[in-house]
């Protein structure tokens, strides 16, 4: 009852070195900068990976679908912390330009291959929810694209990708939901995310309670802003009478 | 014989035509399953070759020696991740089944409180909660003057189920309210009390539906086992890191994470498949 009753005391709240301190404050905010960033680029990354996979998909060519299909298979059945690693350690090693002082430089940063990764990963998820959108975009539907004389990529444009877009709409919710959380797997390759500053924090600080439950706070909250965004493009998007 | 031949016969059998190179149209000549592997190969020739020339210079033992000589541990070290998922996807099986009855509770109180708790563990990142379990559970507790230990992978399994238990409540409220309510209305009828009701009439026609989502569950958490190795124990991917730490070679690093990536894919591809195959089989029948 007394650490409850602790809890509930307002200097608590102040006693926080991420609200009072302002070093602290400055490594906190700068750490949900970055994950923020990480997500929207990640975000927008992987939705093209998925509206383009998609699109080779449906696409007449068979090695380009088999090798999609690949590609699809593979990384959504891999871990995606042991993809980051391969991704950072192994090829990011052997990618290497010799810099200007004449040591051997990484190509791609951290950051780069975090955005690279994870994209690559939630894309993969994408394709196939976008796949099985435009699986269930009506056959009479495109057969009446094509009687008006559209043509393949017509069709696709104006026509399948906005209604399986509207069909894929939930799946891909709880997918991006799930790249966003999944940024924090590059703790592991030290991108000062939300994570990394708090892990910084808190061991130098001894304040790891109050710093996870700060950052445990930080990302429902962070998770809560885009469903709510994600809320509102799909009521923006709705066709009356179309997919519920 | 040929049929076209014989008096009165029609030449309905006439030979296949053989197909020439030049009918099959261009872009599927330059496109094919077989230019497809041959440039996945080309690509991986590219990215490992420059490390072969690298061995040549210094004579060492070949890649798939050393991959074929560490695999033994990886192995130990992979059954030890499976053995986590399996403790892990235990414990939030059965606590996120009666978190899900709770939030289909008749009490709007604890209908709201379980979809808080639910709503919370779904929606915080799986490495957070770990590190939430790694630091904050004590390495060990007294009960009744009996100390219990507990170890970090114990920790960690407490760790993954939290998230677990999180979407299989989510799964189970979806399959109890996509029960029919009439036949909440006639095991009512029949005097079975909310508890009955649910124990023997609705909790076993959920599982068809659970059955796959649950399946693809088990699939996301064995691929999240490798987490555990960031907060500090000892599985697969901390032994790989170490068996590339104790060979430093630089050559090594990219066939042995994609040896590991293709363990996991072995373990993971088929439970996704079956999944797959299960969830058209019942969409039919439903």
């Amino acid at each position: 009852m007394e650490t409850v009753l602790d809890w509930l005391q307002p200097d608590w709240l102040l006693s926080l070195s991420v609200v009072s301190d302002d070093y602290n404050r400055g490594r906190y905010l700068s750490g949900l900068w970055m994950t923020v960033k990480l997500s929207v680029i990640c975000i927008v990354l992987s939705l093209i990976v998925g509206i383009a996979g998609a699109a080779i998909q449906g696409a007449k060519s068979r090695a380009l679908r088999v090798s999609v299909g690949f590609f699809v298979a593979f990384f959504r059945n891999t871990p995606p912390l042991v993809q980051l690693y391969f991704f950072y350690f192994a090829i990011g090693t052997v990618l290497r330009i010799t810099g200007e002082n004449g040591l051997p430089q990484p190509l791609v940063s951290n950051f780069g291959w975090a955005v690279i990764s994870l994209s690559l990963f939630a894309g993969a998820m994408n394709i196939e929810i976008f796949r099985s959108g435009v699986e269930a975009v009506p056959k009479a539907t495109i057969e009446a694209a094509e009687a008006l004389g559209y043509t393949r990529l017509q069709i696709y444009r104006y026509i399948v990708l906005p209604l399986a877009l509207r069909i894929s709409m939930s799946a891909l919710g709880t997918n991006l939901v799930n790249l966003v959380k999944t940024t924090t797997l590059v703790y592991a390759i030290a991108v000062p995310e939300l994570l990394y500053v708090a892990a910084q924090i808190w061991s130098e600080d001894l304040n790891v309670r109050e710093m996870m439950n700060v950052l445990l706070l930080s990302y429902v909250g962070i998770v809560a802003v885009l469903v709510w965004v994600l809320h509102r493009w799909e009521k923006a998007l709705r066709i009356p009478g179309y997919g519920g | 014989m040929n049929p076209g031949r014989i008096k009165g016969h029609l030449p309905v059998l006439l030979p296949a035509r053989k197909l020439m190179l030049s009918d099959i149209p261009l872009h599927d000549r330059l496109f094919n399953v077989w230019t497809a592997g041959a440039l996945l190969i080309a690509f991986l020739v590219t990215a490992i070759g420059p490390s072969f020339a690298q061995a040549e210079a210094a004579p060492a033992r070949s890649i798939l020696t050393i991959l074929f000589e560490w695999t033994p541990s990886i192995a130990k070290a992979f059954g030890f991740n499976v053995l986590i998922s399996i403790m892990a996807m235990a414990i939030g099986t059965v606590l996120g089944v009666g978190l899900g009855v709770l939030q289909v509770s008749p009490r709007s109180m604890i209908r709201r409180l379980a979809w808080i708790v639910t709503q919370f563990f779904r929606n915080s990142p799986w490495l957070v909660l770990l590190f939430y379990c790694i630091l904050l559970i004590p390495f060990k507790i007294t009960l009744f003057g009996m100390s219990v230990p507990f170890p970090g992978w114990i920790k960690a399994v407490i760790g993954l189920s939290l998230p677990v238990m999180a979407y299989m409540s989510e799964y189970m409220r979806g399959a109890i309210n996509s029960i029919p309510s009439g036949q909440w209305e006639s095991a009512q009828s029949l005097g079975f009390t909310r508890f009955q009701t649910m124990r023997d009439i609705i909790l076993p026609q959920t599982i068809k539906r659970v059955l796959p989502p649950w399946m693809n569950l088990y699939a996301v958490l064995t691929m999240a086992t490798p987490l555990v190795s960031i907060v500090g124990v000892n599985e697969v991917m901390s032994l790989t890191r170490a068996a590339l730490s104790a060979e430093s070679r630089v050559d090594l690093l990219i066939p042995m994470y994609l040896y590991i990536l293709c363990w996991f894919f072995l373990y993971c591809y088929p439970i996704s498949t079956l999944t797959g195959r299960l969830e058209r089989r019942y969409s039919v029948k439903l």
